[in-house]
């Protein structure tokens, strides 16, 4: 029903850092040494993005990400190759769009997806655009073959949506810190607090992403009671930033190593205050 | 009115959105029921009032004179260009904004191509006191300058689109982002019969007065039920609109006109398809919150569409239609860009009427196929072609066309 490598993340116990890239952002060889720059860094799992066309729920800073890995080249079977080619020991999770889920494959459905994902050694899907609702067919296909399916609680969801999505999440659920969409912002909302106390009664990781930055963001969201934090969009833009001024690749990547390296302090800090400390 | 309740058409519908979004549009999905299934409040008698007082309802059905003598067929068009803003979409657009004010919305948010929807939008918002923000790709607002100002002129902000082609597709997947930012306070006025239920029957029923009031006028004009009905299809709003009042009439022929644009064939290396058939090529798969018929590339990426008429650009279709063609009730049939033009002009200089580019496809298969039509034929005009007239005069000139317009006046003028 879950997936092994993820479970063993949660269960020992730390705050699990999980950042995000855009796999093949912004070309295919750089994007490697960027994504095992983040596995130095103290990631505890590693959500890649698969770039889709249409992404609805993503900020401008992904969005461009994703211009940019899918006119290098990408492919969902670029992809796994991708997968293949990534030295890391962080077990993966790879975030994209049903659409691209559907397609792939001879037939029509999430199995053959699944299939190759899982063959190709990810962990686990995170699907945007895929509510609980419609969600049984991958959930069925991710069962067979011992993937975890996470889900999105949104600051809005409550009462049987929640309930709904709790009996088909496995690995963590993914706390929307706000409404909106993906984007790196300057404060931390309330609405996480508020989130993480309507999900306190589930016995399920709980990761909390949109909008984190820095070091005191994961310490005041860990303080708060997560159990992992999740980073995208300022990580994104580091290596925006590199694409932009067509710096070398070991400069990116020791950027990005530092500022794994800081949120994954900053989380860890965080846990020696929260609510259920018990040191 | 059929009702789908759990917002499927065969395997095409659903609701694949954001989680953000889904208590509102769970929300919506109750307010439908109740407001426009169930008339509470009397919402649809208010709705019906303004249709007619604002909005000019109902429209004629007019002979078209020399249209019927040249095809030898008795042509009537459904003069939807006549409703308030020149297009069908006022129907749509003041049904919504009417429920997100019985809903106690405070903000509007629409996407629109070629302007008509955002400007039928931003007239309803106007007329009922609502703020309202359109989405628009930067395409289409250099290419439906004329409804830009329309929008502006009824105080609604435009917020231009600049991601891919900046078309329709793109607008839409913008305003999904909005609407998933400020879902609290907000509706999203979808433009089609597009998006995640309860958006494709909700919007169809909004429409479905054009094909109401077309079936009664028909009968009183000529005794009979018509023998097809012809109409455009973009996300296919005007289509099932046109249609539905007809479903049961298994006789009438139900025939959606898609865009053919340049070419059906696709560019796979570019993810180009220069036309928007998406009923005649597309491929089943799930955008923009429903599963329906897509223009897509082998991996499941979402092609640039393309088509002279803006509204029509669209890569996806309404679910609901892409189920009455797989069921074989509605046939699919494409016009290309020239086709569509060559219809433009006939309509102008034969009947006195200025179509939309849009509408103009459906006279473009009447040009092509006019003894599939039958005997006795309904065209709905969907709309005026105002917008229309810099596109049509440029596209014109590059074009070795039956017809020739000769704008050399200006030139002269300037002597
Ligand atoms: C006049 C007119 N007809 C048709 C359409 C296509 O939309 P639909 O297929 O939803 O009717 C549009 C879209 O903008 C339009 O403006």
């Amino acid at each position: 029903m879950s997936n092994d490598a993820i479970d063993a993340v949660f269960e020992a116990g730390d705050p699990a850092f999980i950042p995000y890239l855009v796999a093949g952002d912004p070309d295919y060889e750089s994007s490697l040494a960027y994504v095992e720059a983040l596995d130095r860094g103290g990631a505890d799992i590693i959500e890649l993005g698969l770039p889709f066309s249409e992404p609805i729920a993503e900020g401008s800073t992904i969005q461009d990400a994703i211009v940019r890995s899918l006119e290098a080249g990408m492919t969902p079977e670029r992809f796994f190759d991708f997968v293949g080619d990534l030295d890391v020991e962080a077990p993966l999770v790879c975030m994209t769009y049903y659409n691209l889920v559907y397609q792939y494959g001879q037939q029509r459905g999430p199995r053959d997806f699944v299939e190759r994902a899982a063959s190709a050694g990810i962990s686990g899907l995170v699907i945007p655009d895929l509510p609980a609702e419609e969600a049984d067919p991958l959930r069925a296909a991710c069962d067979e073959h011992d993937l975890d399916l996470v889900f999105i609680v949104a600051p809005t969801t409550e009462g049987e949506r929640l309930t709904r999505m709790m009996d088909r999440v496995s690995g963590y659920v993914y706390v929307q810190a706000r409404l909106g969409t993906t984007g790196a912002r300057d404060d931390v909302s309330d609405q996480t607090d508020e989130s993480l106390a309507r999900l306190a009664d589930w016995d399920v990781p709980k990761a909390v992403g949109f909008g984190i930055k820095t070091g005191e963001h994961a310490e005041r969201i860990v303080s708060a009671g997560a159990d992992g934090i999740i980073v995208g969009s300022a990580l994104v833009d580091i290596v925006a930033a590199g694409a932009a001024n067509d710096e070398p690749i070991e400069a990116v990547a020791d950027r990005l190593e530092s500022k794994a390296r800081e949120l994954t302090d900053g989380a860890v800090r965080g846990l020696t205050s929260a609510p259920d400390a018990d040191t | 009115m059929s009702s789908h309740t759990d917002g499927k058409f065969g395997a095409y519908g659903g609701q694949y959105v954001p989680e953000a979004l889904m208590p509102a549009i769970e929300e919506l999905r109750d307010a439908y029921e109740r407001y426009v299934l169930d008339n509470e409040d009397g919402f649809m008698d208010e709705f019906r009032k303004r249709l007619a007082d604002f909005g000019g309802r109902p429209t004629p059905l007019q002979r078209a004179d020399q249209l019927s003598d040249r095809y030898d067929t008795e042509v009537y068009l459904k003069r939807e260009d006549l409703l308030h803003g020149g297009a069908h979409k006022l129907n749509n657009a003041l049904g919504q904004v009417l429920l997100a004010k019985y809903m106690g919305k405070e903000r509007i948010i629409a996407e629109t191509g070629a302007g008509q929807h955002g400007t039928a939008t931003a007239m309803a918002a106007a007329h009922l006191d609502m703020p309202c923000e359109i989405f628009m790709g930067s395409t289409d607002i250099n290419r439906q300058r004329p409804n830009v100002f329309r929008m502006r002129l009824n105080g609604a902000a435009v917020n231009p689109v600049t991601t891919g082609r900046g078309t329709l597709k793109e607008a839409i997947s913008e305003t999904m982002r909005d609407w998933a930012t400020n879902v609290e306070d907000t509706h999203y006025v979808i433009g089609s019969i597009v998006g995640p239920d309860p958006f494709p029957r909700m919007v169809r029923d909004f429409q479905s007065v054009i094909g109401e009031e077309a079936r009664e006028q028909i009968r009183e004009q000529t005794g009979q039920l018509p023998d097809s009905v012809v109409a455009c299809a973009g996300g296919g709003s005007n289509t099932m609109g046109a249609f539905d009042a007809f479903r049961e009439d298994e006789a009438v022929d139900l025939i959606a006109v898609e865009a053919g644009g340049s070419s059906l064939d696709v560019d796979e290396e570019t993810g180009v398809a220069p036309n928007s058939a998406t009923l005649s090529t597309g491929e089943e798969g799930v955008l923009h919150g429903a599963r329906t018929k897509l223009l897509q590339d082998s991996d499941g990426q979402i092609m640039e569409s393309h088509s002279v008429s803006a509204g029509l650009d669209y890569a996806g279709v309404g679910p609901e239609l892409a189920h009455l063609v797989d069921s074989g009730r509605v046939q699919a049939a494409n016009v290309d860009d020239e086709v569509a033009l060559e219809a433009f002009h006939r309509l102008s200089q034969r009947e006195g009427i200025i179509p939309a580019l849009e509408s103009a496809h459906a006279f473009g298969y009447l040009d092509e196929n006019p003894d599939a039509v039958g005997d006795v034929t309904v065209l709905n005009l969907s709309g005026r072609g105002d917008k229309d007239l810099e596109t049509v005069i440029e596209e014109t000139e590059q074009r070795d066309l039956d017809v020739d317009v000769d704008m050399s006046v200006f030139a002269e003028a300037e002597r």
